[in-house]
This record gives C-alpha cells, structure tokens and sequence, in this order.
C-alpha cells in the first residue's frame, strides 16, 4: 500500500512538528501573533499541535502604534476566543523610556520593532520566539534556518549559524541567547492562501477587497491615515483594493484588486506576476540588503 | 507556474555542482521556465545583469544570495528555494560548491529525495563528481539525475554524451551506486539555453529520454507504509488538567510525528524503552478523528491504558523487535571548524530524544577525493568517518539504511551547544 500525504497535509505536519519541538526544548518560548495572516496560519497550526491542553507559549504583539484600528480588533478577539494569553509590547513604551528615539516624527517605525522585541525578550526571558516568516519572501530569509540562532544582542550573523540536517532541530541556547523559530518557513504565499482556504480560518477585513481613499507615489498605491495625509499636491482617489501583506501602517501599502473572497484572492495569486514584498512592503525596497541588514540588527 | 491545485504532493531535492557547472544557470532555468520569477524580481536581475555589463538577463542571478557573499564572492550556505507545478511542490536545496562543500552537501542532501548532479559535457567526470555521487549515497537518496549540461559547447554531440554517460556508470558500479538499489537517470542539456530542462530541443532529437521536469514530475514519492515499521517518537505529552473542562482533567495523549508506517486504531503497541504494551485507543489531527495515521503524519494519539509515556520515548507495533540500545557505529560528518576531541562527551540527538555521548573509537577516515578508508584520529571539519559511540542513556535507533527518520541523528557540543556533527547509524550494538 504506496501512500503519501498531499502538500498542504505536509506543510501542516512539518510546522506541527516544529512547533512541538519548540514546546519540547525550550523552557520559555512565546508565539509572535500580529493579527497577519501568517501569524493566523501559525495559531491554527498551534491548535492541531496542542489541543485539547494549552498552548505551552504566550502570544505577543509587537506594537508599533501605527496598525490599522481593524486589525488590532482582530488580534484581541482572536486571542479572546483561544483563551490564550496575549502580551502586548509596545513601541510607545520604548518611546518613552527613551530607548527608541525617532528621528523623525512620521516616519516609518518597522525598523524600530527590533528594539521592542529585544527588551520584551530579556523583560519575560523567553529562549525562543517562534514567528511566521517564510523563505520565499526575500533572498535573505532563503538562508535562513527553521531554529535560527540569536545571540544576547538578538543579531543573526549568517555566517555563524548551526547546520541543520534531517528534522532535527537543535534549539539550545545559554542564558540570555535565543531562538527564533520558523514554522512555516517552507510555505509560500500560495500555499498560506491555501491553507487559509482550506481551514476556512478568518482574516482581518482589510485582506478583502473595500473601497480606501489612496494616492499614487512612485508607483505604490499609499492609503491615506492619520500617520500617512497626502502631500498639498496630491490627488487623492477612492480605488477598492486589499492588502497583501499587514504590517506598520506607514510601511505597507494596498493593491487594487476586487478579490473579496479567498477563493478570488487565491485566482489573483496564481497569476499575479509581482512579488509580495516588492508590490506592497515599502520599506524593502530602499535598498537590495535591507532585509538582510534587519535581521541582522535583530528582526524577526 | 502559480498553480492553484490543492492536492499535489511535495518532491525536494539538492543540485551539486560548482559555479561553473551552471548549477546557479539551471536553477534559474527551472524557476524561469515554470513562471516561478515574478515581475519586479526579473527587473531586479536585469538591472544587476547589466551593472555586471552582460547583455541578456543572467539567469545564474536569480539564485544570487546575501550581501555578505556578493561583498566576499563567495556563497556562505544552503538556500531554500520553491516552485510549484500543479501537480508537485517543489523544493530545492541549493548548496554552495567552494570550501565547505562537504558540510552544505550533506546538509542539503539530508532533506532531499532526489539529487541533480551536474556534469560540464566539456570536462566529463571529475573529481568533484565522484565526491557528490558518494555523498548522496551516503545520504541515502535513491535518487539521482546525471545533468550533462553545457551540450551546447560540444555541438550537441551525441557520443561525446554517450561515452559520459558510459564513464559514469563504471564509476557508479566501482562505488556501489547501482547496487543500492539507486535509480540513475542521465539526462544532456544546456540550462542556458533552456534545453531538456523544461522543453526539448531539436539539436538533442537523438535523445529520447524524459526532459529534468518530466523526470521529477514523475517519480514516485509514495512510502510503502504496510512494508514499513511503524516509528512515532514522543515530542510531546499532553496533560490538560488545570482545563475547564472536567471530562480532560484525566485526558492525556501522546503527540509526535510518524517517521514511517502505518498506524491504525486498536493497534497493539508497546512504548520503547520501557517496553509497557497497550492498544490505539484514538488517533487525531487537531479536531480531525481518523482510522489511520501514515508516514510523514504529525498526529495526536491516546491508548486504552494508562501507562507512562514521555517525550523521548518511541511508539512500534507490539510484536516489532526493536529495542534500546547504548551504543552505535555510525558514519559521521564533522561539520564544526573546531576539531573533535575524543576524550570530551558530546551530546547526540536523536529523534525527539537527546543523551550524552562519548567516541569509543574513530575506526577510519574516508578520503573523499580517492574514496579510499584511511586511519583517523582526529576528525576535522568535513571529514567522513566510521566512528563507534558510547551513549548515557538508551536510544531507540534503526540502521539508517533501513529508515532515515530513526538512523540519523546530530551532535551538539555540550559547551557551545552548536550543532558539530552529523551522523547515520551502520550498526547496532
């Protein structure tokens, strides 16, 4: 009897697998939940690994203060409705304690996260921080490892990272050292879409296709907010769009698009011919490494 | 192609070859003629392309990696790339060809199903093609693609392609390649081209062969999971006492992944190593109450008794006669710039279960230019050697010719915790 399970059924197991490794290893771990719609993947991956017990990890959210009002919404119903506990860390907070200093007033603050993030690390002493990012979203995260080794400054050196064979995954850290783990760092956008499909799992309105008041810069579409008005001699159009990825407001922009149902938004995927990050991600754009040089200051 | 079909399975395999074989060219091939390069990538490339002063879009770039590496010219690691068809997904390892070549060899070939072995139809066979033949097999990938590419450069010649294909398989014979039960397909190309890759060419109409993508949208992946011995180590065990719920407080259910066979309700069992025998009482994925869980499946179980189960631990069928053992000969890859020292313990982990580890003996080196065994001391990164280990706690293994899942395991230095060794077990003591 020759059998073997489907894709989806695989990317499943793998990322259950993961995660129950993390569970099994780690003293301290905590789950990195934004309310996108990778996070949302890694919960309901989180329920078939552990239910019916707890999750072994809290959830955290990054907060950059920046976020759209309906998917903070989401995130705390979602966390309400697994009975989860949910940390929220916040940019504000580091703000005011003075280790973020902006430069600017307005400007973009996903850079800032890495700070965030670092002091909530040594705040809670989690030894690993499991988060939804993929390989196929940048040449930088296609290096990376599902367990990638951080040290006490929470930097990635590329250079310096543990050789990962078979599915063994060697997550032990020294005090103050930490892992970040990638569950789902073999899906690719396809295959989260997919995923969301087949699960029937709810996502944030602004994934669907709605009507948003946006002006044209350089090619982007740029919604229009608190944090991002229009320049005088702009001109500002209402367009139904949807957002692809979602992230700091200020950083992440909308495509046009009428898909206001998974299964359109999986039609516009299998043909769309631009990438995730470089149609909707504006702060990777700036440069050819900028990821690169992220994760290397400490970002997911 | 961006596929919208839910139900292909998964295929992964590693390319070896250096810069020059045209490995980067191939893979960018492969990516480029399934429609896989989106817009704003392929502008990217064309842009670099025509900074580094070339005239058509360099394919190789797709593949280009880290700041790092293009500041030094080098390629630091393994790096994961994918594609789907419709009918697979696919997922490539991409493993450096300079220094380290070893270590990322082994590495990418350790999640790999299938390898591409590139051949430049210019230079034949060389060293280096014999030392990735002999790490897929001591990887255990049954198997491999001869890609004789750069055809072009010879004229499409076909007998030049034959008598490589012919030196091959003298070779693979005198190293046990076409024993092992290892399926070898040779196929001649020109990834710069685009020929045999996707589609054909006229110039090759002497061959008759599946094209690259016919042969890995073909193969079979299935697991013969009757054939198969049944492997589900523990990773985890779930106690939901403290829910709200009263009818869990007693509930408790074993969770891990199946590394082969079948599992299938009110099947006898035994938990290794304590050896305490009970029966399937359910199996589950999250919601999802099924009859069976099959190979490569992350399942939860409970058992009809209440017995001791915890992570470590290793659920097989009752009548299997499989037991614990402390002690193993294996064939390991250092993979650390720090040399092993046979006087300190090391950990190794093994499936979900992780002991203490000293060397017994180093019994040989392989000298991966001639192949041939030689006397070892000491093992430095790179190195392939028979090493005999003596272990603290029991471990539940299989030879790693008979099951990859439970005949491999790492070695992680117990002071630095880094990961300095790979290993797949050839005996049992």
């Amino acid at each position: 009897m020759k059998e073997k399970i489907s894709h989806l059924d695989w990317l499943e197991s793998e990322a259950i697998h993961i995660m129950r490794e993390v569970a099994g290893q780690c003293a301290n771990p905590v789950l990195l939940f934004s309310g996108g719609k990778d996070s949302l993947c890694l919960l309901r991956i989180a329920e078939k690994a552990f239910r019916p017990g707890r999750f072994p990890f809290p959830l955290m959210h990054i907060d950059t203060g920046h976020n759209y009002p309906e998917v903070i919404n989401f995130r705390d119903k979602k966390a309400n409705e697994l009975g989860e506990r949910l940390i929220v860390a916040s940019l504000e907070d580091s703000m005011q304690k003075g280790t973020i200093v902006l430069k600017q007033k307005d400007e973009p603050r996903n850079k800032y996260q890495s700070i965030t993030l670092l002091e909530a690390i040594e705040e809670y002493e989690f030894d690993c921080c499991i988060g939804g990012a993929r390989r196929d979203e940048e040449k930088a995260r296609a290096k990376e490892r599902i367990m990638s080794f951080r040290d006490e400054f929470g930097q990635w050196d590329p250079k310096n990272q543990r050789p990962e064979l078979w599915n063994l995954y060697n997550a032990k850290v020294h005090k103050g050292e930490n892992i970040r783990a990638f569950p789902i760092s073999n899906w690719t956008e396809m295959d989260v879409w997919q995923y969301i499909e087949r699960e029937k799992l709810d996502l944030p309105s602004i994934y669907f296709a709605h009507k948003r008041d946006i002006v044209r810069r350089g090619g982007a579409i740029v919604p229009i907010t608190n944090v991002t008005p229009a320049k005088p001699d702009e001109k500002v159009e209402n367009l139904t769009v949807r957002f692809r990825t979602v992230g700091d407001i200020t950083c992440t922009a909308p495509v046009a698009s009428e898909a206001d149902t998974v299964e359109k938004i999986i039609m516009e995927t299998a043909s769309t011919v631009i990438t995730e990050r470089g149609e909707t991600r504006l702060d990777d754009q700036v440069s050819e490494a900028s990821m690169e040089q992220r994760k290397k200051e400490g970002y997911f | 192609m961006n596929d919208t079909n839910k139900n292909n399975t998964v295929l992964r395999f590693l390319t070896c070859g250096s810069v020059d074989d045209g490995k980067s060219t191939l893979i960018g091939r492969l990516l480029f003629d399934t429609k896989t390069i989106l817009t704003d990538t392929l502008s990217q490339i064309e842009k670099s392309s025509k900074k580094r002063g070339m005239s058509a879009i360099d394919l190789s770039l797709i593949t280009d990696g880290l700041q790092a590496e293009r500041e030094q010219g080098i390629t630091i690691d393994v790096a994961y790339r994918y594609f789907s068809t419709g009918t697979r997904k696919y997922i490539i390892a991409d493993a450096p060809g300079h220094e380290q070549y070893t270590r990322n060899m082994v590495t990418a070939a350790s999640t790999s199903q299938l390898a591409i072995i590139l051949i430049d139809a210019r230079k034949g066979i060389l060293t280096q093609t014999k030392r990735h033949s002999y790490l897929t097999k001591l990887v255990g990938i049954k198997h491999i693609v001869i890609a004789v590419n750069k055809m072009d450069l010879i004229d499409y010649d076909e007998s030049k392609y034959q008598s490589i294909c012919d030196d091959y398989k003298i070779f693979a014979s005198a190293i046990g390649l076409d024993q092992s039960g290892t399926n070898i397909q040779f196929i001649p190309m020109s990834a710069l081209n685009g020929d045999m890759i996707v589609d054909r060419n006229n110039f090759i109409n002497w061959y008759k062969g599946p094209t690259l993508l016919e042969v890995l949208e073909s193969l079979d992946t299935r697991e013969d999971i009757k054939e198969s011995a049944l492997r589900l180590p523990i990773q985890y065990v779930c106690r939901p006492r403290d829910s709200d719920n009263k009818e869990l407080h007693d509930f408790r259910a074993f969770m891990g992944r199946i590394e082969s066979g079948l599992l299938q309700i009110n099947d006898k069992i035994k938990v290794l190593p304590s050896n305490q025998e009970s029966t399937i009482k359910e199996i589950r994925i999250g919601d999802k109450i099924l009859k069976k869980g099959i190979f490569e499946e992350s399942v939860t179980v409970s058992l009809h008794d209440e017995i001791d189960v915890s992570r470590g631990d290793m659920l097989v069928h009752a009548n299997d006669n499989l037991t614990a053992t402390k002690g193993f000969t294996a064939k390991v890859c250092w993979l650390s710039e720090t040399n092993l020292s046979p006087n300190r313990t090391y950990l190794v982990m093994h499936t979900s279960r992780t002991s203490k580890a000293k060397i017994a003996s180093i019994n040989s080196k392989v000298n991966i230019n001639t192949l041939e065994l030689e006397e070892a001391i000491d093992l430095k990164t790179n190195d392939i050697a028979d090493v005999t280990f003596k272990l603290a706690q029991p471990l539940i293994v299989d030879k790693y010719a008979d099951n990859r899942g439970t005949g491999a395991f790492i070695i992680i230095d117990e002071s630095t915790f880094h990961t300095v060794g790979a290993g797949m077990i050839e005996s049992i003591d």
